[in-house]
């Protein structure tokens, strides 16, 4: 290990250089996605549009989803199946999945309609898919976990197609318990971890010029560089 | 028949389908989707409120 004695050593720009790895990590980090990007005080004028809100509602109703199903888990199924206020609760955890995909796709439909893609914004988009088709699975394992005929429709609707991709073992509609576990901490936190890196990445790039915007215009020409798009924002 | 309704063995109602040809649709999945393209076409056309002059 080597240690510095005096002021960091910087490069002749000024810019600080890092010798081990947790070094180099943290600039890495602060080069992508400097604190001011990471949360921003203000957003260009054509952000201020309805349709840039569905992002964060469906956040908001993940957020909500988390939320009571914590409470669902820890009352456990003889309450949330049996009183009243249990069922309430049950009810609100399944209304806020319908507006999380309600508000998701709503955010798709728009992101698709404005190439939301463009600039070196792929995995942004590709984030966003994986977090839809992993929010489906996990809707569909918190369907099983009603245990009523309506769970027993659907798991032998869907028992062939798993095994015939061979994950039927780990993944066994018929396995109440396996199945509880994917819904209640397994998936939750992949779409945590996905939705987190998605929003992450929505701030590296900022947020996309509309399609119709000219590359002149005043408010795409930012005063420093930004790596994390490299200048290809107005493609 | 058997003197049980479908509701009391706790059996889901087969619910309202609308069919238009081969187009057949389950009224709860129609309200959703038509919810959703409301939503969709008043987000693009209500105004945002509270725009700043700032850039
Ligand atoms: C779990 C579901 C999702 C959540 C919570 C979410 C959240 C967000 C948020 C908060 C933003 C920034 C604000 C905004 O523009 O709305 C955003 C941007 C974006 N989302 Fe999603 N999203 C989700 C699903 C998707 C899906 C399914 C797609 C498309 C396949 C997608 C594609 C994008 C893209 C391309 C951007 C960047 C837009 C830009 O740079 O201007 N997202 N998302």
């Amino acid at each position: 290990m080597t240690v510095h004695r005096g002021p960091v050593p910087t490069a002749d720009d000024g810019e600080p250089r890092f010798s081990t790895w947790t070094g180099k990590a943290r600039g890495w980090a602060l080069r992508r996605l400097p604190p001011d990007k990471l949360l921003p005080e203000d957003q260009p004028s054509y952000v201020s549009s309805w349709i840039y809100v569905f992002g964060m509602g469906a956040v908001a109703a993940f957020a909500y989803i988390l939320g009571s199903g914590a409470v669902l888990a820890l009352n456990g199924p003889t309450w949330f199946h049996a009183s009243a206020f249990g069922r309430f609760i049950n009810s609100t955890h399944l209304w806020s999945v319908e507006l999380f995909f309600m508000f998701m796709v709503i955010h798709l439909w728009g992101k698709f309609w404005m190439a939301a893609w463009r600039g070196g914004r792929v995995l942004t988009w590709i984030t966003g898919m994986l977090a839809f088709v992993v929010s489906i699975v996990t809707a569909f394992t918190g369907y099983l976990l009603q245990t009523n005929f309506d769970s027993q429709w659907i798991a032998f609707q869907a028992k062939d197609a798993l095994n015939a991709v061979g994950v039927g073992a780990w993944f066994n509609v018929a396995d109440l318990g396996q199945i509880l576990m994917w819904h209640i901490t397994l998936l939750p936190l992949a779409v945590a971890a996905i939705v987190a890196l998605h929003v992450v990445l929505v701030r590296m790039h900022g947020v996309v010029p509309p399609l119709e915007a000219a590359a002149s215009d005043a408010q795409l020409r930012s005063t420093a560089p930004n790596p994390a798009t490299e200048s290809e924002d107005t493609k | 028949m058997l003197g049980i309704r479908q509701a009391d063995a706790g059996m889901p109602d087969t619910g309202i389908y609308f069919q238009w040809g081969d187009f057949l649709i389950q009224f709860g999945n129609l309200v959703v989707i038509a919810t959703m393209v409301v939503l969709f076409i008043l987000a693009l056309v209500l105004p945002f409120p509270g725009r700043r002059s700032r850039k």
